[in-house]
């Protein structure tokens, strides 16, 4: 349970950062590390270098306009959840950070380092996509915008490249009369869930992100279904797995509970802010 | 081949340690190992159970998910440094040992700690803030239930000093 060697760098400027990982392919980036020293740990990982950007400046902060929430790559979950500005804008962050993890991994794991980890089993690349959020991503090159529809390429992939920091993402605001929900069940609080659902209204749209019964994080438009249909229709997208914890068959009945569930919810969430 | 040592100044319950550390060495490892500070300990080693649990800046943090080399410009307390001044239990503690809040005492390090941190956002938590307080804990003897009474008596003592 320890890692195996690596070259490690701390570099004080971005454009150190980024050269070095410009001059080394398998090198990684360090931000938080919630999810990346355990893999570093259990030797799922093995990178040359770790270039740990916890030293950079002004990559700290969540930035609240009226267009919406940008996280800038060292704000940790804890510090996005403590936002109350955040949440007013977009009260989707709060509702799933508060499923990330367990506070004390909130306050070292970042929310950006969450995005480009890739996990369908995480609520924040989750929240990315159905907001129709976006990851900004900074190179020797320049520095480019990927839309989260375009972010999530596989299983634990993300189109980020090696040579590339992810140095802030940015959440739509809610729109007037929209309304959002968030659920997701555990075997233990604090727990990766079994099945966990997003869901954003907006009059007759009825979008909803699934985490956990997927390979990818994955959107569904179930506009204009009954909403008792919603969960077996959505279905269709998913691919509930079996393992450990749960049984494809139960994590396909939580989508259909949930999905109903999560988008009522999401109803009254509107109408609350009416 | 050797690996590469970098020294590293770590700040822990206000002692200043200079130490030469391989960028690999976890922080839970570099408390013990280099700086023989045995109260934090090593149960899961990924971030799962809760035990190397230690304060950094005041924040409760895995200490097995974060690096010595990167844990520079922090203040960290680990178990020892939450006794009062005089050497005596503090209130965490001293709850602790009213409440048979431990048996074997392994997990009891990361608990203090998170307890610690929690009481001092919230110093007055209700049953179920004080469950959740330590849900990102495991303790395998207890059943918890005499945790759960601690935590809230130390919020009484705490409340008391």
């Amino acid at each position: 349970m320890k890692p195996a060697p690596f070259a490690y760098t701390r570099p004080g400027s971005l454009a150190e950062a980024l050269a070095t990982l410009a001059g080394d392919p398998d090198a990684k980036v360090l931000a938080g590390g919630q999810s990346l020293v355990p893999l570093l740990s259990m030797r799922l990982a093995a990178p040359s270098a770790l270039v740990d950007i916890n030293g950079l400046p002004d990559l700290d902060g969540v930035t609240v306009t009226a267009s919406g929430v940008r996280v800038a790559a060292l704000a940790r979950h804890a510090d996005v959840l403590a936002s109350a500005e955040a949440a007013a804008v977009q009260p989707l962050l709060a509702m799933a950070l508060a499923n990330v993890a367990h506070p004390t991994i909130r306050n070292r794991g970042t929310t950006v380092g969450s995005l480009v980890h890739a996990d369908a089993a995480a609520e924040m690349p989750v929240v990315l996509s159905l907001l129709g959020g976006s990851v900004d991503a900074a190179s020797t090159a320049g520095t480019r915008t990927i839309p989260a529809a375009e972010l999530y390429v596989g299983p634990l992939q993300s189109s980020l490249r090696h040579d590339e920091v992810a140095v802030s993402a940015f959440f739509p605001a809610l729109a007037p009369g929209a309304g959002v929900a968030f659920e997701e069940i555990t075997r233990r609080q604090g727990d990766y869930a079994l099945c966990g659902v997003a869901a954003l209204v907006d009059g007759a749209s009825v979008k909803v992100g699934y985490l956990s019964v997927s390979d990818v994080p994955t959107v569904v438009d179930l506009s204009g279904i009954p909403v008792e249909e919603m969960g077996e229709a959505a279905l269709a997208h998913l691919e509930p797995a079996d393992d450990i914890h749960a049984t494809a068959d139960y994590r396909a009945h939580l989508v259909r509970v949930l999905t109903t569930r999560v988008v009522r919810s999401a109803y009254d969430d509107a109408r609350g802010r009416r | 081949m050797t690996e590469e040592l970098h020294p590293v100044r770590l700040v822990v319950n206000e002692t200043a340690y200079d130490i030469r550390v391989p960028a690999r060495r976890l922080l839970s490892d570099a408390l013990r190992q280099d700086l023989g500070l045995t109260g934090t300990h090593v149960g899961c080693e990924h971030g799962v159970c809760g035990a190397c649990t230690i304060l950094v800046d005041g924040k409760p943090m895995r200490s097995c998910l974060l690096f010595a080399v990167s844990a520079v410009g922090v203040e960290i307390t680990t178990v020892e440094g939450l006794t009062n001044a005089d050497g005596s239990l503090g209130p965490v503690q001293q709850a602790f040992a009213e409440c048979h809040g431990l048996q074997c005492g392994f997990c009891t390090p990361g608990f203090l700690t998170t307890i610690t941190a929690g009481l001092r956002d919230n110093p007055d938590p209700t049953h179920d803030e004080a469950r959740e307080m330590i849900a990102g804990n495991l303790c395998r003897c207890t059943g918890y239930q005499n945790i759960v009474k601690a935590v809230e008596r130390a919020a009484v003592l705490g409340a008391e000093s």
